[in-house]
């Protein structure tokens, strides 16, 4: 599986461009890395997706937009199987990952999630120190000797523009940092596993507008490796970090397209309205 | 990633998991077996002859009539008198203290008293009123209980209380309704059910409860109500008689256990079924 | 008027613990002169020559509830997570119902359930097993050295086991619901198994809440009489096997105080109530502050 990991070491040095950009390089492939195709889920008898197809192509970040309700957070969280943790929920349908059913029930969720991050609406630090929120996870997977681990988590800690802030305070108590540097904490501990897919929930409606814009800016960095889905409800938000976006509405999907044509051109009357409504 | 770090896990978490399915198996085992044993053990002795003879001296056949009564009536009485003083202060601690250092001595000294070991309470009803007396009386191991009432009300009471809105309190004092009108109206009313919950929780509590009757009801061969006297009572027949070397004797005390586990359980389920509505909101 | 009554009922619980303490320092006033300091380091106890210590009993209250702790405080976490994490739903009520009777059955049922059913269990199946297997480990061999009597200091302790398993489950569960969803979703995200979610993200979260539990089930079990009466032999004396019978600060006064007829005998018994009284009063205390704690955190 290693092959297939990011390498985690590469740092971006270039400055990021916001704003949203839909067109890529001519030429480049897209491949598709998740496929969902034909996906329902059900909170024990009411349907809250319905049917719901979308690529998820790779080292792209898709945003899933749409009102609250509209299942964007219950499509995410059956990517990486998160529902499977609480009875009467199901999924029906395909999630193709790499060509492997994500919902077939002989999936070792284990190894899935290994391989598809999530960070969450809310920081969630684990009640350790710094070092050992990134080490944690990682010591899941390898057994490394004491100076490698140190570099991956120095690393994983730059990749998620934390390291200068905390590089003095590593043994100290992740709970007792700010709510926008927990938030970066959660991404570092996240993709210090190498993961190939990061799924982000809402992950900066917790934070303040600066904090806001840091993470923003670690997601532009981080499609260079990783592929990414993000929901979330702030649409320019959207605009600024996606490449695609699905809007979704009363658990269908809408519509489906390249971030710029979805916001300047919408083919379906509810994308506009939502969109117009919200912009106003 | 190394597949045999990951194998260790899964491993390791199949073990712990499965030994975590193996204590909660023989936590109902514990329980079933037990209620088992009391039940084929204590119905053969079941018969119109244990309602309906007194205690038999050790060895001979009799019934437990004045047991029965006798654990009754100290019941009833031990509930009496601690359940106003258990709601009383609760009633402080919800109402009036709200804040105040002597609720929180009150509510952390209760906490202790829930928990402390039912002889001491003994001993000091012993001291209190057995030797002032000078002899064993039903007064003094109704006494004895209803310490032991008291914790169990005094906390259900303050929880439930303080489940009641304040904006409902507000409401009826707003209509110029006195304080003590306002809580024994509305907070009662709007409690009832929790409070009611308490009350049988402490009468299960003290229906098996033996520690601290040994030495201050004691013990009595025949059929008394005079409460200035020594008082027959289940949880002492099954003391006495549980190691007498005569079947008929030990047959008495199984049968007594059956009976006041089987009055245990229907308070218990009882109480659960009352608060059921109620233990939601919490 | 109303207030009054309520603030009165409420002084009156402090005045019942009060009235606990002066009346156990009162009675232990004679034993406390005639043995002084020695009445705790000393196992004599002889009602013909009047010559008391409370060694074997306080040793044998410490000896029970540390072996109630080590089997009742996995078992009981176990329960706890099974509850929470891996319990089906419609599973969920009866196990919480039986984890809740067994903590409403009376101490004297269990009592004469462990004399007659656990003890000679114990005494067949168990000891025997134990004794061979400790035997060729020195140290252990003394522990666990025959012959295997049934009654004893280990059936005191896998009795008292059974009764503190409801206390620290319930308590555990409940800490243990207090973790938020969402923090243990990042573990399970992450890839981890369950039993490191428990270990890593809701032990270390939910600690002192843990901890708290633990010490209320240890001060149940520090007092527990009527089981325990039955079951440990009632004996004075340390012996170096605890499958030898001894006896807890509780048993011998409920065994022993009624027929102490007054004098050194019952100031004795007196004296112990209050080392017991002292004990659980401490270890209570620390429980209540620990779960006060707890409490405070899960509200925040």
């Amino acid at each position: 599986m290693n092959e297939t990991s990011p390498s985690g070491a590469g740092i971006q040095t270039q400055k990021p461009r916001l704003g949203p950009r839909g067109g890529d390089a001519p030429g480049q492939a897209l491949k598709e890395k998740l496929s969902v195709r034909d996906v329902s889920f059900f909170y024990g008898e009411a349907k809250a997706l319905k049917n719901v197809t979308l690529p998820v192509y790779e080292r792209k970040v898709t945003a899933l937009i749409g009102p609250s309700g509209c299942g964007k957070s219950t499509l995410l969280r059956i990517l990486n199987r998160m529902y499977d943790l609480y009875p009467k929920q199901r999924a029906e349908g395909e999630v193709l990952f790499d060509g492997n059913n994500v919902l077939d029930p002989k999936q070792d969720l284990n190894l899935l999630r290994a391989r598809i991050g999530m960070v969450f609406q809310k920081p969630t630090p684990f009640p350790m120190s710094i070092y050992d929120n990134i080490a944690f996870g990682i010591r899941l997977y390898e057994r490394l000797p004491k100076s490698e681990m140190d570099d991956r988590v120095e690393s994983a800690l730059k990749r998620a523009a934390l390291w200068e802030e905390v590089r003095g305070k590593l043994n100290q108590s992740g709970l007792g940092l700010s709510g926008g540097q927990q938030q970066r904490l959660c991404i570092a501990r996240t993709i210090a596993v190498r993961p190939e897919i990061v799924l982000l929930d809402e992950p900066t409606s917790a934070l303040d507008p600066i904090a806001t814009a840091k993470v923003e800016e670690l997601i532009y960095q981080l499609k260079n490796d990783y592929t990414i889905v993000i929901v979330t409800h702030n649409m320019q938000q959207a605009a600024r970090v996606a490449d695609y976006t699905a809007f979704m509405y009363l658990g269908e999907l809408v519509e489906f397209g390249e971030t710029r044509q979805v916001f300047t051109k919408p083919t379906k009357s509810r994308t506009e309205d939502y969109i117009t409504g919200r912009f106003g | 990633m190394e597949l045999a770090i990951y194998r260790r896990r899964r491993l390791t978490n199949g073990v712990v998991m499965t030994l975590a399915w193996v204590a909660a198996l023989s936590g109902i085992l514990i329980l079933a077996v037990i209620l088992a044993t009391l039940f084929y053990e204590g119905f053969s002795g079941i018969s119109l002859k244990i309602f309906t003879q007194i205690t038999p001296p050790e060895g001979e056949d009799g019934g437990l009539l004045n047991a029965i009564v006798g654990s009754l009536i100290m019941t009833v009485l031990g509930t009496a008198i601690g359940t106003p003083i258990g709601i009383l202060a609760g009633t402080y601690l919800a109402e009036f203290g709200r804040g105040t250092r002597l609720a929180m001595a009150v509510r952390f000294i209760n906490d202790i008293l829930l928990s402390a070991p039912s002889i001491l309470i003994g001993l000091f009803i012993y001291d209190l009123m057995v030797t002032r007396m000078h002899h064993a009386s039903a007064w003094a191991g109704s006494v004895a209980l209803s310490m032991l009432v008291v914790p169990v009300v005094v906390r259900t009471t303050e929880n439930m209380l303080q489940l009641v809105p304040d904006s409902l309190r507000e409401a009826a004092a707003a209509i110029g309704s006195p304080r003590w009108v306002v809580i024994m109206k509305v907070a009662y009313r709007a409690a009832r059910a929790g409070m009611i919950t308490g009350v049988l929780l402490a009468v299960a509590r003290i229906t098996g409860e033996t520690a601290p009757l040994v030495f201050t009801a004691s013990n009595d061969q025949f059929m008394s109500t005079d409460m200035s006297q020594p008082m027959a009572n289940l949880p002492v027949v099954i003391f006495n008689f549980a190691n007498s070397a005569y079947p008929a004797s030990r047959q008495l005390a199984w049968t007594a256990a059956l009976l006041i586990t089987l009055a245990v359980l229907a308070l218990n389920i009882g109480a659960r079924t009352l608060s059921t509505p109620t233990s939601k909101q919490s | 008027m109303f207030r009054g009554a309520t603030q009165s009922a409420a002084v009156l619980v402090l005045v019942l613990l009060g009235g606990v303490i002066v009346s156990l320092i009162h009675g232990s006033g004679p034993s406390i002169r005639a043995f002084g300091f020695g009445f705790l380091t000393t196992q004599t106890w002889n009602p013909v020559t009047e010559k008391f210590g409370a060694l074997g009993a306080i040793y044998g209250t410490v000896v029970t509830s540390l072996i109630a702790m080590l089997i009742g405080i996995p078992v009981s976490l176990g329960i706890a997570v099974f509850i929470t994490e891996l319990c089906p739903p419609w599973l969920k009520r009866p196990i919480g119902t039986a984890i809740e009777l067994l903590a409403g059955i009376p101490s004297i049922i269990y009592g004469i359930w462990g004399l007659f059913v656990l003890a000679p269990f114990l005494q067949a199946q168990v000891q025997p097993v134990l004794i061979a297997l400790f035997k060729p480990i020195p140290g252990l061999s003394t522990i666990f050295a025959g012959p295997p009597y049934g009654i004893g200091t280990f059936t005191a302790g896998i009795i008292l086991s059974m009764m503190v398993l409801p206390y620290i489950t319930s308590v555990t569960r409940d800490v243990f619901q207090t973790v938020p969803a969402v923090l243990k979703e990042s573990a399970y995200g992450l890839g981890c198994t369950t039993w490191e979610v428990v270990r890593h993200v809701m032990l270390p979260y939910t600690r002192v809440g843990v901890i708290g539990g633990i010490m209320l089930g240890l001060g149940r079990a520090l007092g527990e009489t009527m089981a325990v009466t039955f079951v440990i032999g009632n004996a004075h004396r340390i012996a170096g096997s605890i499958l030898a019978p001894g006896t807890t600060i509780s048993a011998a006064i409920a065994n022993e105080f009624a027929e102490a007829e007054g004098g050194l005998y019952t100031s004795a018994l007196i004296e112990s109530g209050l080392i017991l009284f002292v004990i659980t009063f401490l270890v209570l205390s620390a429980a209540r502050l620990l779960l006060q704690r707890a409490e405070q955190k899960a509200q925040r």
